[in-house]
């Protein structure tokens, strides 16, 4: 970074012929910074896996699909996955969305009892399924934007009366069906992926078009870094919030359709259970901040793969399944304190006064 | 006409040449302050001026960037309020910052309450409270709580609590009343004024920010005025006018500023907006308005006469109740900004912190935004197009920045304020709104930003400029309309557009 008085001591010519010398190098070194931590943290997840079990990145080829432990990982990181993506836009206006696990089980309810009557086509049955899943985001956006409730409560109260909402679908039962068309989507593959993961590399795809082929991402991030200032420029920072929640019921939507798809029912005090809190968490991990402003999808995406290997390394590892939540805590925390500036700075003095005494002595 | 003071006996407290800097902004410039024991000391300025970082530092909440703090002949540093606490310097903010659900007495003495064998002693602290509030000349129930109180007694309260006297500190030497009557009715101004002549006559030195000048009149013994974070000058309350307070908040300086014409003197030019009695509540009262095609026109008045409350109104922030608008010749209603933009109007704000800029965004970011929200959320300007319209103006306005890609507010608040402008002019509108364009800003930004405003208007543009400095509204404005108390007071042109006319205007009869 150019320090200030650099910049002031210099004459306009200078300064020209500095922003012409650097015209995006010094853009895709940022970028490349804020992907290093999480890409680094996955990477020695991976890399502890795989001296616990040297066979972790072996792949086999059955039955027209991939099999192995990183396919495995990939695949059940897929639900967060699509609830991080909609977490990400919310977390960028300044918002939580806490209902998203809640939406899920809706939604899979609704798949469930509507495969159950039978007479519907499986297109019909996801459409419906989406636009339960938008409903309830538009009913978290009205809140937020137009009662100018506190995104935390207004989603809190979706997140407890949803599931209330799911079991009443469900008559307090766990719906089974039996749908090899439906369950297909959950554990059926594609050119030898899981379809999950190609439903994630769908929304993610759409998404980043529709985020930053238009300048809705930009209005998103501008909204989220000074939402009154944006009503100072013309941006209707209401409508852009209102469109976040809009997605992000979207995504939780698709997320419940493939976890519902995929034990071929609907458990509605289980399905999607904390898993908002997953996906937050995936979200920070990705970098971005709670108060809102610049986001990233591709990193939250990044993010869930880090929580999902933890996880399975924690399985591999043969520790007793008691210790998984203590430790997931743990790791989480040392990610999150890496991708800290201030706390890199510290570690970086730490290590130089050692080095100095060291010398000394 | 300023008469500096010359007092043989050393002042309490001596605050010389402090420097304060923000990110972006040069919040005090050699600002200075000197207090003596015994004495009301107003501290005046607009909004802005530095008033309040300059309590801060004297009270130990933000650190000086330079120069010295003398206590007696003691320079001093305070790393915390608490510093300031012990050497006997005491604050009351301008919310009363009190625990309303707390008893009288126990807000007094909160953190140093009498104990007695480890608890506090409620016996004795009702007795001591009963003898503080006492010397106040306030005989009230010191054990009910205090939100059964009103706002003034609230208020006198906290001032007792500034006084009271605290374990292990030195009593109050200095006391920083922080706009105190700001929620007061004039009965119980005089009831608080009472109790400050009390204090002055104990030897506390006072300090007494306010916006009311009729009361600096009032209590004052001496004023220092400070103007964009600096020092203007210190008088004796007795020999200064209003009208030269007034005139020293407001300013004199930029007088090479002075002597240039107008924009464009076009003798009869067609309105580009025409307001008549409008109206928008409390803030706006039956305003006419016309505003002249291709020139600049001026907005002057102290703060809160009713400037700002102008330009929301033009711009959709705010609604109006009454009245009528046209603009280019059509009746018009605006509700939110996003039609005023559609229609040709912008507004660069008053506070470029909160209303302007978007701080974690880039330069070229910030500069499209206006444009890009002009054409819609699906029509993207391609970041080539950004990309050459931050190119373009980066060195129109000269902004010092090595590239685009610098987030605005790493800049400083001079190059802040022409990114805002560049995203304003990029959406070319008829009429630009200015806002306090030149609010903390350097000097160097300062004459470029006027520069600007009149090639704007030769270009065909209209402008209304709000400002608190009258020079340098009479060097481009071809009209200056006058606020006070909401209503427009004067119109002034051709020969009577002079600063002393406008400062006449501004204080109005009461002079």
């Amino acid at each position: 970074m150019t320090s200030e008085a650099t910049v002031l001591n210099s004459t306009p010519e200078q300064l020209k012929a500095a922003r012409q010398a650097r015209y995006s190098p010094g853009q895709s070194a940022h970028q490349f910074s804020l992907y290093l931590y999480p890409l680094l943290a996955l990477a020695l997840l991976l890399l502890v896996n795989l001296l616990l079990d040297p066979q972790f990145f072996s792949l086999q080829w059955q039955d027209g699909r991939l099999y192995g432990p990183l396919i495995d990982i990939v695949n059940r990181s897929a639900p967060v996955a699509l609830l991080a993506i909609g977490m990400s836009l919310v977390i960028a206006t300044g918002g939580i969305d806490l209902s998203v696990g809640a939406v899920m089980a809706i939604c899979g309810a609704v798949c469930a009892n509507l495969l159950l009557l039978g007479d519907w086509s499986i297109p019909a049955v996801i459409g419906l399924a989406v636009l339960t899943g938008l409903a309830c985001g538009l009913v978290n956006g009205l809140m937020v934007s137009y009662l100018g409730i506190q995104p935390i409560v207004a989603t809190l109260v979706l997140m407890v009366a949803g599931r209330g909402v799911a079991q009443l679908l469900n008559q307090g039962q766990i719906v089974t069906f039996q749908n090899p068309d439906f369950a297909a989507l959950g554990s059926g593959s594609f050119l030898g992926l899981p379809v999950p993961v190609w439903l994630v590399l769908l929304a993610l795809l759409i998404m980043q078009l529709l985020l930053r082929r238009t300048a809705l991402g930009l209005f998103i991030e501008a909204v989220g870094c000074n939402a009154k200032a944006s009503r100072y420029l013309g941006i209707d920072d209401r409508g852009i919030k209102l469109t976040v929640y809009l997605l992000a019921g979207g995504c939780a939507a698709l997320a419940g359709i493939i976890a519902t798809a995929d034990i071929q029912g609907s458990d509605a005090n289980n399905a999607g259970l904390w898993l908002e809190l997953d996906a937050i968490l995936a979200v920070v991990i990705g970098g971005a901040a709670l108060t809102g402003g610049r986001f990233s999808l591709p990193r939250a995406v990044i993010g869930v793969l880090i929580i999902q290997a933890l996880s399975t390394t924690i399985v591999v590892s043969g520790l007793p399944a008691k210790f998984n939540l203590l430790i997931k805590a743990l790791v989480i925390l040392l990610v999150l304190m890496l991708q800290s500036e201030l706390f890199r700075h510290q570690l970086k003095s730490l290590f130089s006064f050692g080095k100095l005494r060291g010398g000394k002595v | 006409m300023s008469d500096q003071i010359n007092t043989a006996a050393q002042p309490l407290l001596q605050l010389r040449q402090i420097n304060k800097n923000f990110p972006g902004v040069k919040a005090l410039q050699q600002a200075q302050l000197s207090l003596y024991a015994g004495e009301v000391h107003a501290l005046l300025g607009e909004n802005g001026a530095g008033k309040s970082t300059l309590v801060k530092v004297m009270t130990g909440v933000l650190q000086k960037d330079g120069g010295e703090l003398l206590l007696g002949s003691k320079a001093l540093s305070f790393a915390t309020p608490k510093d300031a606490q012990q050497v006997g310097i005491s604050t009351v903010y301008q919310e009363v910052n009190l625990l309303p659900n707390l008893s009288v007495a126990h807000n007094l003495f909160l953190g140093s309450e009498p104990k007695r064998f480890g608890l506090i002693d409620k016996k004795a602290m009702a007795h001591q409270a009963r003898q503080l509030l006492s010397t106040f000349g306030l005989d009230i129930n010191v054990t009910a709580p205090l939100s059964e109180f009103s706002v003034a007694v609230q208020q006198l309260v906290a001032i007792a609590r500034g006084v009271a006297p605290k374990r292990g500190a030195a009593c109050t030497k200095v006391l920083v009343l922080d706009e105190p009557t700001a929620s007061l009715d004039a009965d119980e101004v005089q009831t608080l004024f009472q109790v400050l002549r009390q204090l002055k006559q104990q030897g506390v030195a006072i300090v007494f920010i306010t916006h009311f000048l009729d009361q600096v009149y009032q209590i004052s013994d001496r004023i220092t005025v400070m103007r964009n974070g600096c020092f203007v000058g210190e008088y004796h309350t007795a020999s200064l006018n209003k009208a030269e307070l007034i005139a020293a908040m407001l300013g004199k300086e930029l007088c090479q500023q002075r002597h240039q014409t107008p924009c464009l003197v076009v003798e009869q030019s067609e309105s580009i907006l025409t307001a008549r009695q409008l109206s928008s509540g409390q803030s706006v009262q039956q305003l006419d308005l016309d505003l002249p095609a291709g020139q600049a026109v001026g907005l002057a008045g102290l703060l809160g006469s009713g400037r700002t409350e102008i330009c929301r109104l033009l711009f959709g922030l705010d609604q109006a109740d009454g009245g009528t608008l046209s603009f280019a010749g059509k009746a018009i209603k605006l509700s939110n900004p996003a039609q005023a933009i559609a229609l040709g109007i912008a507004l660069c704000p008053e506070d470029r912190k909160t209303q302007g800029m978007i701080a974690a965004l880039s330069i070229r970011e910030n500069i499209s935004l206006a444009l890009q929200a002009k054409q819609g959320w699906w029509r993207v300007l391609s970041k080539k197009k950004q990309q050459q319209l931050a190119d373009f103006y980066i060195e129109k306005l000269q902004i010092a920045t090595p590239d685009a890609e610098k987030p605005i507010g790493q800049l400083s608040g001079g190059n802040q304020q022409k990114v805002i402008l560049a995203r304003w002019l990029a959406v070319e509108p008829q009429l630009l709104l200015l806002d306090e364009p030149t609010r903390g800003i350097d000097i160097g930004a300062h004459a470029e930003i006027l520069q600007l405003i009149r090639q704007l208007c030769q270009q065909g543009m209209s402008l209304l400029v709000t400002s608190s400095e009258l020079e340098e509204l009479t060097a481009f404005s071809s009209k200056i309309v006058v606020m006070r108390d909401r209503k427009k007071v004067a119109e002034l042109s051709g020969e009577d557009l002079n600063s002393d006319r406008i400062m006449a205007a501004i204080a109005g009869a009461s002079v």
